[in-house]
């Protein structure tokens, strides 16, 4: 491997994407479902940057788009973390296998 | 090997262990730890390709912001010592085989270098990434959009030139988005009185 | 710095490229050590000064110059000890990604024309960004440390710091619309000359900026009045309670180095950075080599004018409250830094209609000496006072002698 090509951040972002996939699909705690989240979104963005980078075609539109991503995934976080606070208000625990109250 | 190379090596191992690791821990804050080092290295990764200010951005909102945000939140939902919800090892093993299909499909479906013409970094995009060229991009001035037809079309169709794109619009928007949603995570987490019900 | 070098000896440029990695990274971290060595012992001749006593006398002549080095080995031998209830590799990690957060800073700033690590385009947004991860390495500490006084002061702290950080960045915006880079190198390039160059002279907005920038900057540091961090009577000493010796100097050390960073990128933006402020020339341009090692000392000599300005500040004025912390940011920082930058703005569009506006910076400059002169006459003028036999303190009708006072009857 002499010189580090556009499949090799592929590989990366992908690997971020599946660690992130499996955390969300996972963990009990809510909290680590929404790491898994914050992972499967900079893998996206490793991806946009290096399109960005490797791709003559398309010029600086994938850090745009990645600067996008970052701004939407705080917004995001901070949404989901005031629905984690709640649920931990209303159950005293933030286990995710206890949110059955809808099932059935 | 040059120094790219060897670079590239480091960091994307850096990054990549760093996330298996948020996946395997057990503890909540040491997750969170992993997360910040995994975060750390995506950013270097954008350093790496060249672009600046999207790794300043990373570094400045996703670990300065989000994820001071997310240890927050795993210190207000603790109950006394942190409690490890532990998973099966059925769970892990299904998960495992999955993972590992998905990250086969998503290599596989990767484009190649022979898709783009070169796997040589573009010589318009190789010295790039100046916040007045990202700025340019935002703006859509003619200089800095791509001026490629529309890809995606089916080969019989006639090629179609593209329009250029301002992201001033987009912008705007996302940040009145990003004000609504923070003050209406604010008024969802408010302290509440609890009328009777838990103690 | 200069690659140059290591290519003309013939490496392989890989390996060359890491030497000179190496050689900057190590010069900076000696920087950055130094620096903190002497920032102790200035900490403690200003603090005590200001308390109307001596200070550090003994070690090392009569100025107590080798005090830092008596401390540093007391910290060293120190034993090492880890709280039973800690998490070990938590309470481990958190000041090496402090000092981390701190050092690489250093990597963006230049110290002179040309003498910087990295000369990035996008130089202060990268440091910036780099010290706000340092707030990580507050909270591992105080939640590593298994004690909920270690936890409530790095979260008090984790929350100041990072409420900071957006009047810090719009301060820092204003004199980046007036330079339109975010070039350190170029900013400081711009304000070549005269002080009158000077960004902090450039408008009323920029002049503004530059104190809040300070302030949010002082509040960023966790340096008093807002250090409710190391607030002795109220939290132990808050996020690093339980750390002794070595690690607590690695605190240290990350929390004076980010003190020079943002002195040093306030010398760069507002004060002209490496220039002397009354020569017309850039001195590496004319005398070479020489004119660079003026304009580095030039430059640290600022910054620890600019340290030593928040050491003072820290010995003169009352802690803040946390409450009161977070509505000084909240309530004035943030809308006077908004305030700020939207003049700012107009005033640089306003600038071409208007030519008159661009002569702001004489006026500015001359009110600014104008009033450095006059507090400089107030100062030498102000003894006054006639010596006498009673006690400092001491009103007209006190007893002379330390006899108790008897209440009138």
């Amino acid at each position: 491997m002499s010189e580090v090509s556009l499949d090799h951040y592929l590989v990366l972002g992908a690997v971020l994407f599946v660690c992130g996939a499996l955390c969300m699909a996972m963990k009990r705690n809510a909290i680590g479902v929404l790491m898994g989240v914050e992972l499967v979104l900079n893998g996206a963005n490793i991806n946009f940057v290096a399109f960005a980078r490797y791709n003559p075609v398309f010029r600086l539109e994938g850090q745009v788009f990645a600067l996008f991503v970052i701004v939407m995934a705080a917004a995001e976080a901070a949404i989901a973390l005031a629905i984690v606070l709640n649920f931990y208000n209303n159950h005293m625990t933030v286990d995710v296998d206890t949110a059955e109250e809808l099932k059935g | 090997m040059s120094q790219a190379t060897i670079l590239f090596l480091i960091i994307a191992a850096f990054t990549g262990l760093s996330a298996i690791a948020v996946l395997v821990s057990q503890n909540i804050v040491r997750s969170a730890v992993w997360l910040l080092f995994t975060l750390a290295g995506t950013s270097g990764v954008f350093f790496l390709l060249g672009a600046d200010f999207v790794a300043a951005t990373q570094l400045l909102i996703y670990v300065g912001g989000i994820l001071v945000l997310v240890v927050f939140g795993v210190m207000l939902t603790a109950q006394g010592p942190f409690i490890t919800m532990k998973v099966g090892a059925a769970e892990w093993v299904i998960a495992s085989v999955v993972g590992l299909l998905l990250l086969g499909v998503l290599v596989m479906s990767m484009p190649g270098p022979e898709a783009f013409g070169s796997s040589e970094a573009a010589p318009a995009n190789a010295r790039v990434s100046s916040s007045t060229q990202l700025g340019e991009t935002f703006l859509g001035l003619p200089g800095a959009m791509p001026e490629a037809n529309v890809s995606g079309l089916p080969k019989t169709a006639t090629a179609v030139p593209r329009t250029r794109v301002a992201y001033l619009l987009p912008f705007e928007i996302v940040s009145v988005h990003l004000l609504v949603v923070l003050i209406g995570a604010a008024y969802l987490a408010r302290a509440k009185r609890r009328k009777g019900g838990l103690p | 710095m200069t690659e140059f070098l290591s290519t003309r000896l013939g490496l392989a440029p890989g390996l060359a490229a890491l030497l000179v990695a190496l050689i900057a990274a190590v010069i900076l971290i000696t920087f950055m050590l130094l620096s903190a060595i002497f920032f102790v012992w200035l900490e403690r001749k200003v603090s005590a000064r200001i308390q109307d006593r001596l200070g550090p006398t003994r070690v090392g002549g009569k100025f107590g110059w080798l005090q830092t080095l008596a401390d540093g080995l007391k910290l060293l031998v120190k034993e090492d000890i880890i709280p039973t209830n800690a998490d070990h590799m938590l309470f481990r990690l958190g000041p090496y990604i402090a000092l981390a957060g701190s050092f690489l800073a250093f990597v963006a700033l230049p110290f002179g024309n040309g003498v910087v690590a990295q000369n990035m385009d996008v130089a202060v947004f990268y440091m910036l960004a780099v010290m706000s991860s340092e707030v990580f390495g507050v909270i591992l500490g105080g939640y590593g440390s298994g004690s909920k006084w270690a936890l409530f002061g790095g979260m008090r702290e984790a929350a100041q710091v990072v409420s900071y950080e957006v009047p810090r960045a719009i301060s820092v915006l204003v004199p980046i619309i007036v330079a339109g880079t975010m070039n350190l190198s170029t900013i400081a390039l711009q304000q070549t000359g005269a002080f009158w160059n000077w960004y902090v002279f450039h408008d009323p907005f920029t002049f503004g900026a530059f104190w809040t920038f300070f302030t949010c900057g002082t509040a960023s540091c966790k340096r008093a009045p807002f250090d409710l961090a190391e607030a002795e009577s109220e939290l132990v000493a808050g996020f690093h309670t339980e750390y002794s010796g070595f690690r607590w100097l690695i605190f240290f050390m990350a929390e004076y180095g980010s003190m020079f960073a943002i002195s040093g990128i306030a010398v760069l933006l507002f004060l002209g950075g490496w220039h002397l402020g009354f020569l017309p020339w850039e001195l590496s341009d004319k005398i070479g080599i020489v004119g660079n090692v003026i304009n580095v000392l030039v430059f640290i000599v600022k910054g620890w004018l600019l340290v030593f300005v928040m050491m003072w500040v820290r010995w003169t004025l009352p802690r803040l409250r946390i409450d009161q912390v977070m509505m000084t940011c909240l309530r004035y920082l943030l809308p006077i830094s908004c305030v700020l930058l939207l003049g700012v703005s107009i005033w640089q569009l306003l600038s071409w209609q208007i030519t008159v506006l661009v002569y702001a910076n004489y006026v500015l400059a001359a009110v600014c000496v104008a009033l450095v002169a006059w507090f400089t006459v107030k100062l030498t003028k102000a003894g006054g006072v006639t010596p006498t036999h009673m006690m400092p303190g001491a009103w007209p009708g006190a007893p002379a002698s330390g006899a108790p006072l008897v209440p009138r009857t």
